[in-house]
């Protein structure tokens, strides 16, 4: 549809030169035709935004009920998570003193994002 | 063997002897043009990944080509008459691909690609699988900035017109203003593929110069105020939108003109490779080793078309002037809307943004961003303008596209 209206606002024959009368309904409708095809897109965009903003909002809702709602189903106080057993066993060292080692360990511990004490570490060695 | 003979033979058919033929001294000239191309893309850095690949071809088709008689020298790596002849209706050979590679040379067969408009979207391809649209999810309002940048569009077709341009040429010439090279070569191969080879490089040449031309436009449309402004953070983008979007947006776009499906289809294709999740691998080789075969073959083809005789004339200092004047006219539209939105807002958008709604992405988000810490140094609008700055591949995009649907 759009494009016999945008035949019509230009009644000019490909490869030939045209009046400025044309050249300027020419340019005045293409203006408008892609202000009116972005402003569509952004219509249809933000629908679908505030669709998946009204989901978010009504999960986050029902999250923090659910989370309300936990302290007084559980009346008695949430056992404390049991906590991994201590030292097993012991690292190897080549070549690591035990400051660089500690500080290694501390560091995959860190970024697996668990303790330090559910890491069970066999062996450390410098790669030259 | 005769060597004097010999001797005369190698010189006459030497380009050297070409240069003091009739209208040799263009081609001379025209070396020239590529070495000061070459060192704005090799020292200044200007696009270098198509700059370079543009102006060597640009250097390879004047070495090799003389026109003698009207027609290419029989050593010439591009033949313009075959081009005249594959688009004349009169001619045998109209439309015809197999004479191309017939009797065409290295460069005549790699501008086929050009010609079918096949590496201009497949650089879309790649650039749809770099691009994230969140930004743009985020605050569709962006959209509306991404079609203000593209008044200087509109502004150089009117001007080529009143400068005596057919109505093809002047549509070819206007889409400099859209700031998206692979768009400019698309339009101007179907409309006016005389004038590849001056819209390709002032395309080029523009968007390098962004940060040249910009800001002056941004100083002088903004008050400090204004450009101090500090935006709120976006909200944060589902996985979910970001792949609907690709979907929507080609449906959408393509069933209203469907002259802009090539371009737009393989946008959000290698958007949709991006976002998915499930094709990781096609995404990748889209942005890296396709995106770099296509950007090899498309500098050098597209530099091919600066043949001497047709490149060096008035009509390439008007396109370069009309170039220059669509990109500051692109600017300022995307700055006075940015203004309108920012009064209409209560001061919560700052105008700089708007300037980045031409789509050379991201050098123009990068200005609006440079800009805006000018003013306030707490700043950050880098991903506020990413918005109107992707919004702006897809206007140049419904640009092209309408300028198709009434031109083509």
């Amino acid at each position: 549809m759009l494009n016999e209206l945008t035949l019509a606002a230009a009644s000019v024959a490909s490869g030939e030169k045209i009046n400025i009368g044309d050249a300027a309904v020419t340019a005045v409708f293409g203006y408008a035709v892609v202000f009116v095809g972005l402003i569509s897109l952004m219509i249809v965009i933000s629908i679908i935004g505030a669709i998946f903003k009204s989901k978010d909002a009504k999960a986050a809702a029902a999250k923090a009920a659910e989370e309300a709602s936990k302290p007084a189903e559980n009346a008695a106080p949430a056992e404390a998570p049991k906590l991994a057993p201590g030292s097993a066993g012991h690292v190897k060292l080549f070549d690591v003193p035990d400051k660089e080692a500690a500080m290694i360990m501390a560091i995959v511990a860190d970024k697996m994002q668990k303790p330090l004490n559910e890491l069970h570490f066999i062996s450390i060695k410098e790669v030259k | 063997m005769d060597v004097l003979e010999t001797l005369q033979r190698l010189w006459n058919d030497s380009g050297f002897a070409s240069f003091l033929a009739d209208g040799g001294w263009k081609n001379l000239v025209m070396i020239g043009i590529a070495c000061v191309l070459l060192y704005l893309g090799i020292v200044k850095k200007f696009e270098p990944l198509l700059l370079v690949g543009i102006a060597f071809g640009c250097l390879l088709v004047n070495v090799s080509n003389f026109f003698i008689d009207g027609s290419s020298s029989a050593d010439a790596l591009y033949h313009p008459e075959l081009w005249d002849a594959f688009l004349d209706h009169d001619s045998p050979f109209y439309h015809s691909y197999g004479n191309i590679m017939a009797n065409g040379g290295f460069l005549d067969i790699l501008y086929i690609g050009v010609k079918a408009g096949l590496y201009p979207s497949l650089i879309f391809l790649g650039v749809g699988a770099m691009t994230d649209f969140g930004p743009l999810i985020a605050d569709p309002k962006s959209l509306l900035l991404g079609a203000a940048a593209q008044l200087g569009v509109f502004l150089a077709f009117f001007g080529a017109v009143c400068l005596g341009f057919t109505g093809n040429q002047a549509a070819s010439i206007g889409i400099i203003g859209g700031a998206d090279g692979p768009t400019a070569i698309f339009l101007t191969t179907r409309l006016a593929p005389e004038l590849l080879g001056p819209i390709a490089i002032a395309a080029y040449s523009y968007m390098a110069l962004i940060p040249m031309i910009q800001p002056f436009f941004m100083r002088l449309l903004t008050s400090e105020k204004e450009r101090a402004i500090k935006m709120e953070q976006n909200r944060e983008v589902t996985k979910t939108e970001k792949i609907i979007f690709p979907i929507i947006v080609s449906i959408f776009i393509i069933l209203l003109l469907p002259s802009t499906a090539p371009l737009i289809g393989c946008l959000m294709l290698g958007n949709l490779w991006r976002e998915c999740g499930v094709t990781a691998r096609l995404s990748d080789t889209v942005q890296n080793a396709l995106m770099n075969i296509v950007t090899v073959f498309l500098g050098i083809s597209v530099g091919a078309t600066t043949v001497a005789s047709r490149f060096l004339s008035l009509e390439t200092i008007k396109i370069v002037i009309l170039g220059l004047t669509a990109f500051c006219f692109s600017t300022i539209g995307g700055l006075l809307v940015g203004k309108l939105m920012c009064k209409l807002s209560g001061g919560k958008i700052n105008p700089l943004i708007g300037s980045a709604g031409v789509s050379a992405v991201p050098m123009a988000a990068r200005v609006s961003q440079i800009e805006g810490q000018k003013a306030n140094p707490s700043n950050f609008l880098l991903m506020h303008a990413m918005g109107p700055n992707v919004a702006g591949v897809i206007g140049s995009a419904i640009a092209a596209g309408f300028l198709l649907a009434v031109f083509q």
